[in-house]
């Protein structure tokens, strides 16, 4: 799993649903352990796209349940 | 009344430009400080607007609420979650005080998440869908401040957001009563909420002609029924309070700061923006308040009035206080210090009108130095003025033609 990765996206957790970043890790829940709403996860997708070069289409996005998914997907499609 | 059920006030809170709570705000109105201030937005300029001053809040909702929270909300819902914050303290509620389901909201507004709407366009138009926040609905809807109000006091007796243009904030209140004496609820957290100095509407209002030019003294540029006014400063802020059913805020050991006694609305059906000069819908809002609240005209010793500190409005509110109450009580105009916080004007005076009862005292008209002839009536001017009071009453005008009256009385 790429570090820089985790740790980019943390800091998009934290800036958006103000979630410190060192809570964010792989096998944390988006909904039920960080409690980041549907609207919020909005926000971290554009923001992670814009930051990871990556595109998140929405049937994607509500597959990534945990942090290490979202990981996992921006890396393997930087 | 009939149904033995009496309305009281438990908890006040506001957030405005002349304070960011109400023994600031209070204290600051009877010290005679304004509010108003040149805006600084590069909009001003860039759009050369005629009107550069505005009556702006002296503590930035965003200085008081945590990061998060205050990004995810318009500033208009920013300064209603600040003031109902410190209405629900003040009235000594906490989780258990009072059933959810006999807890109502109320918050009305003038003009929305209008910040919003246009911070997130010019997103659209330079960026694309992508830029657009999934929070733009939730943040430019004007039942924004009423929902996210309701929302942290999980009120479900009802949660309401009445649109009247700048009598909202009264609006808001009145149907609280409504609320309390019809049995829907015993405890109903009401007011208004503002803050639009953006653009648009400073450029719209500026286009009807209905806003004050005097650029050069901000200070003095609010100025109710003086003969020099030329129109309304534009203010933001929050007035919010908690009330109750009188037997439910006694049983419970509450302090009373007084009683909503009564209540009246009705519309002009006139025109779209003008007062009525004969101010006939007006007197018959007064009126219908005197009358719910059982008080004779003659036991009104003070209105605190709408006037905006247009040519027009200030008159027209004189003459519907002749014809309701009569020529005996004394008159006050807040406008003068707080400019007009449209959405939130009615519940911030209705705040005032209720420390003028407890305390004994009526804050002077700021800025009135030369009466209008037009205006007959004894208008507080230079120094606040101490009176012991039985009744006293609140007005609230809005575009559209909506009035609204609100009689209180001691606790």
């Amino acid at each position: 799993m790429s570090e820089n990765v985790l740790s980019g996206l943390a800091e998009i957790v934290e800036e958006v649903a103000g979630v410190a970043a060192d809570d964010v890790t792989a096998d944390k829940s988006f909904v039920d352990d960080l409690d980041i709403d549907s609207l919020s996860m909005v926000e971290i997708a554009v923001q992670a796209e814009d930051k990871f070069g990556v595109k998140i289409p929405d049937d994607e996005l509500a597959n990534l349940k945990t942090v290490g998914d979202a990981v996992n997907y921006i890396t393997s499609n930087k | 009344m009939t149904s033995g059920i009496e309305v009281v006030i438990t908890g006040l809170g506001a957030t405005t430009p002349l304070g960011g709570d109400v023994t600031s705000t209070w204290d600051a109105l009877l010290a005679g400080k304004s509010g108003v201030r040149p805006m600084t937005h590069d909009w001003v300029e860039k759009y050369d607007l005629p009107v550069k001053i505005a009556s702006q809040l002296v503590v930035d909702p965003t200085e008081v609420l945590p990061r998060v929270e205050a990004r995810r909300l318009d500033r208009s819902e920013q300064v209603a979650i600040v003031a109902s914050r410190q209405a629900w303290s003040d009235a000594g509620h906490d989780d258990d005080t009072v059933d959810r389901q006999r807890l109502a909201v109320i918050i009305g507004t003038g003009i929305g998440g209008a910040i919003t709407l246009l911070t997130q366009d010019d997103l659209l138009e330079q960026h694309g869908l992508r830029k657009v926040s999934p929070l733009t609905v939730p943040m430019l809807m004007p039942n924004g401040p009423a929902a996210h109000v309701g929302l942290e006091l999980k009120a479900q007796a009802g949660v309401h957001a009445p649109v009247s243009a700048c009598a909202s904030g009264a609006e808001a209140i009145a149907w609280a009563y409504r609320m309390i004496m019809s049995g829907e609820a015993d405890v109903v957290v009401a007011g208004g909420a503002e803050a639009c100095i953006t653009a648009i509407p400073v450029a719209g209002f500026s286009q009807a002609r209905t806003m004050s030019t005097r650029n050069d003294e901000p200070e003095k540029a609010s100025r109710p029924f003086d003969t020099g006014r030329d129109g309304f400063v534009l203010g933001e802020g929050a007035g919010v309070m908690v009330l109750e059913r009188r037997d439910f805020a006694e049983a419970r050991g509450a302090k009373i700061y007084g009683r909503l006694a009564g209540i009246g609305t009705s519309a002009d059906g006139y025109h779209i923006t003008a007062p009525d000069p004969e101010g006939v819908g007006q007197s018959r809002a007064i009126a219908a308040a005197l009358r719910s609240g059982g008080i004779d005209p003659s036991d009104v010793g003070h209105v605190n009035c709408h006037a905006t500190s247009t040519p027009v409005g200030d008159v027209a509110e004189t003459v519907a206080i002749r014809k309701a109450i009569g020529d005996h009580p004394i008159l006050t105009a807040p406008k003068g210090a707080l400019g007009h916080l449209l959405g939130a004007a009615g519940a911030v005076e209705a705040i005032v009108t209720v420390l003028s009862i407890r305390d004994g005292i009526v804050p002077q008209t700021l800025n009135l130095e030369n009466l209008d002839p037009a205006v007959t009536l004894d208008v507080v001017a230079g120094e606040p003025r101490k009176i012991k009071l039985d009744a006293a009453v609140n007005d609230s005008f809005g575009f559209g033609g909506h009035n609204v009256a609100l009689a209180f009385t001691p606790a």
